[in-house]
């Protein structure tokens, strides 16, 4: 039943709308597009969740974005059913996790799907050793065998000597460590990430962002992660899908996104990153017909994915201030310091067939 | 005497005791004699060894769990209520509260688990416990004699009515306190509702549960000395004999040892708490 290509997670059509009258909110939201204001005056009903699809790849780490308010944590519980929809289904591992039984949903929660929480979620009179055997203990998985896997995760994230600390002892960001190994020790499948890291300083942040990203990718994991924080997105997230009022509103990689906002609210989100390692030679060349200097063959080659700050020094490198982008021996484009320019700028229309 | 009251729902009370007597005196007398029994071992136990032994045994307790200082406040404690020469009624009392006590929780903790979860339940329960509360103690003794008539079962029942509502409704707080995200880790590592019980929410909400314990503790203490006046035995009957006989001595003894209990009750259970 499940391959290589089926998704890990599939969200189909999800709503999810708080209140009694959920359904004829729904109806309405529908037929006369009303928005998140009207459907709380006429109905009595909050939108969580309006709408929503978005499949999650093996290996993959998708991001969602969204400020306070936009629906993206109920999104998450959607996804192991702490929250039921109101519409819609979710499937795991092709399978729609509405119809499981409760002992299936149990056994999918302990076993296929991990969690990490926004304040970490310790139990306070347990060590470091116990918080994070926590999964495996509800599993009745025997004590000596726990203990070991624990360990084991607890080193993986840097904390193998703070195994009979308790959580008080420990800073937040060591804290967190302790919640994202309790969610390997289970070894699950998918781990689903609830802002995990926005109560922490920003270089503590960094950090434990770089450290997520790598250990996800070692261990093979797939992750939904989400954040408030389109930095942070942009440097965990494979892809990344930006909600409004509970409405996903753009799924793309980061470069997608930057180069391409589909409105205006994206737009304004983007307008302060820095695309200097985002935007590659792709979204940036010419075609080479256009470029008439020098002949494309004196040129220095790159590839597709070369990042503004690699073009940036190949062209000043460059006697004819150039660089050609090629991929597998065919030229696709030229990078001069003109289209660079544009492209840092950012209303660049990108070439078809942009990577 | 005063004119007939408009509002006397004791007209409507007292027949449907009288009722009771009648037709469920089995069911009295075996709930009497089950209490009875279980006080009368308690206190057996109590004062098995003598007064000097059993408090020695308690004070080495009490060092080898919470140290020198809680050891020498309970030695203070337990020398005021056996100079006194009330050594008997002490230990009377302790099993009252003991066992008064352990009914409270019993039914108080189950009952607090689920109006934390059902809202309905504890609006329910609310003015209730405000009522068992409020209402003087006196006044549902009279009931509870009229059934069991005088002794220890009243005052036992009585105490047990008033120790309920701080047990419960700190068992409420307690588990509405535990954080959400604590209750969904939960849920999210497929645990059972039962497993979040055990291996989250209560160590989570651990310190207020004693808290209320606590509280549950002082509170049994007090009416059960109220309920010397009912023929409870123990520190509650002789106070009780001070004040009818006017005898300041009696009086004071027993008050002071009273005092020892409360305070030996208190600090060991607070310390408890951690």
């Amino acid at each position: 039943m499940t391959d290589a290509d089926t998704p890990l997670i599939e969200c189909r059509n999800v709503w999810k709308v708080f209140g009694e009258r959920a359904r004829e909110a729904i109806a309405s939201i529908r037929e006369r597009h009303l928005g998140k204001r009207e459907v709380l005056t006429e109905f009595g009903c909050v939108v969580g969740v309006h709408d929503a699809s978005f499949a999650l790849k093996k290996g993959e780490i998708f991001c969602i974005m969204g400020l306070s308010g936009s629906g993206k944590s109920t999104l998450l519980r959607l996804l192991n059913r702490l929250i039921e929809p109101s519409l819609g289904e979710v499937l795991v591992k092709g399978r729609a996790i509405n119809g499981l039984s409760k002992t299936e949903l149990r056994d999918l929660r302990a076993r296929t799907i991990g969690m990490v929480f926004q304040n970490v979620a310790l139990i306070p009179t347990r060590t470091v050793l116990e918080n994070a055997a926590f999964g495996l203990e509800v599993q009745g998985i025997p004590a000596a065998e726990r203990r070991r896997i624990a360990t084991d995760a607890l080193s993986r994230v840097g904390l193998g000597d703070w195994l009979d600390r308790y959580p008080r002892e420990l800073s937040g960001g060591m804290q967190q460590r302790v919640g994202l190994a309790r969610a390997i020790a289970a070894d699950p499948e998918i781990i689903l990430m609830d802002e995990p890291f926005s109560a922490l300083d920003p270089l503590i942040r960094r950090q434990l962002q770089d450290e997520f990203r790598a250990l996800t990718k070692s261990l093979g994991k797939s992750a939904v992660f989400i954040t408030h924080d389109l930095d942070e997105a942009i440097r965990i997230g494979d892809r990344i899908a930006i909600m409004k009022d509970g409405a996903m509103i753009q799924v793309g990689t980061a470069e997608e996104i930057v180069m391409n906002p589909a409105d205006q609210y994206v737009a304004d989100f983007v307008a302060g990153i820095s695309r200097i390692h985002l935007v590659k030679a792709g979204s940036v060349m010419m075609p080479p017909a256009d470029f008439t200097d020098a002949p494309t063959a004196a040129l220095e080659q790159t590839g597709l994915d070369a990042d503004i700050d690699a073009l940036i020094h190949l062209v000043l490198a460059s006697p004819h201030g150039a660089v050609a982008v090629s991929e597998d021996g065919d030229l696709r484009g030229v990078v001069t310091a003109r289209t660079l320019l544009e492209g840092l700028k950012g209303d660049h229309a990108p070439v078809a067939g942009a990577a | 005497m005063s004119s007939s009251p408009l509002l006397s729902p004791g007209d409507a009370v007292a027949p449907a005791i009288a009722w009771l007597n009648a037709h469920a005196h089995g069911l009295f007398q075996a709930i009497s004699f089950g209490i009875e029994t279980v006080l009368g071992a308690i206190e057996a136990c109590l004062l098995a060894l003598p007064a000097t032994a059993m408090a020695a045994l308690i004070i080495a307790l009490v060092f080898w769990r919470q140290g020198s200082r809680m050891a020498t406040l309970s030695a203070l404690c337990m020398a005021v209520a056996g100079l006194s020469g009330l050594w008997t009624e002490t230990m009377e009392t302790v099993a009252l509260v003991t066992l008064a006590v352990t009914i409270s929780v019993a039914i108080a903790f189950p009952l607090g688990v689920l109006a934390a979860r059902r809202p309905l339940l504890e609006a329910a329960l609310r003015p209730t416990l405000d009522l068992m509360q409020t209402v003087p103690p006196w006044v549902y003794l009279i009931p509870a004699v009229m059934i069991f008539s005088l002794g220890k079962v009243p005052a036992l029942l009585a105490t047990v009515i008033y120790g309920i509502p701080p047990m419960l409704r700190l068992t409420i707080l307690a588990f509405r306190q535990v954080p959400s995200e604590l209750v969904e880790l939960g849920a999210a590592s497929g645990a059972t509702t039962f497993q979040t019980l055990t291996k989250i929410e209560i160590p989570a909400a651990r310190k207020t549960l004693l808290l209320g314990l606590n509280q549950c503790i002082l509170l049994s203490l007090a009416m059960v000395v109220l309920a010397g006046l009912v023929g409870a035995g123990g520190l509650g009957a002789e106070v009780t004999r001070g004040l009818t006989r006017m005898e300041m001595g009696l009086g004071l003894r027993s008050g002071l040892s009273i005092v020892a209990v409360a305070i030996f009750l208190d600090r060991v259970t607070r310390r408890a708490l951690g």
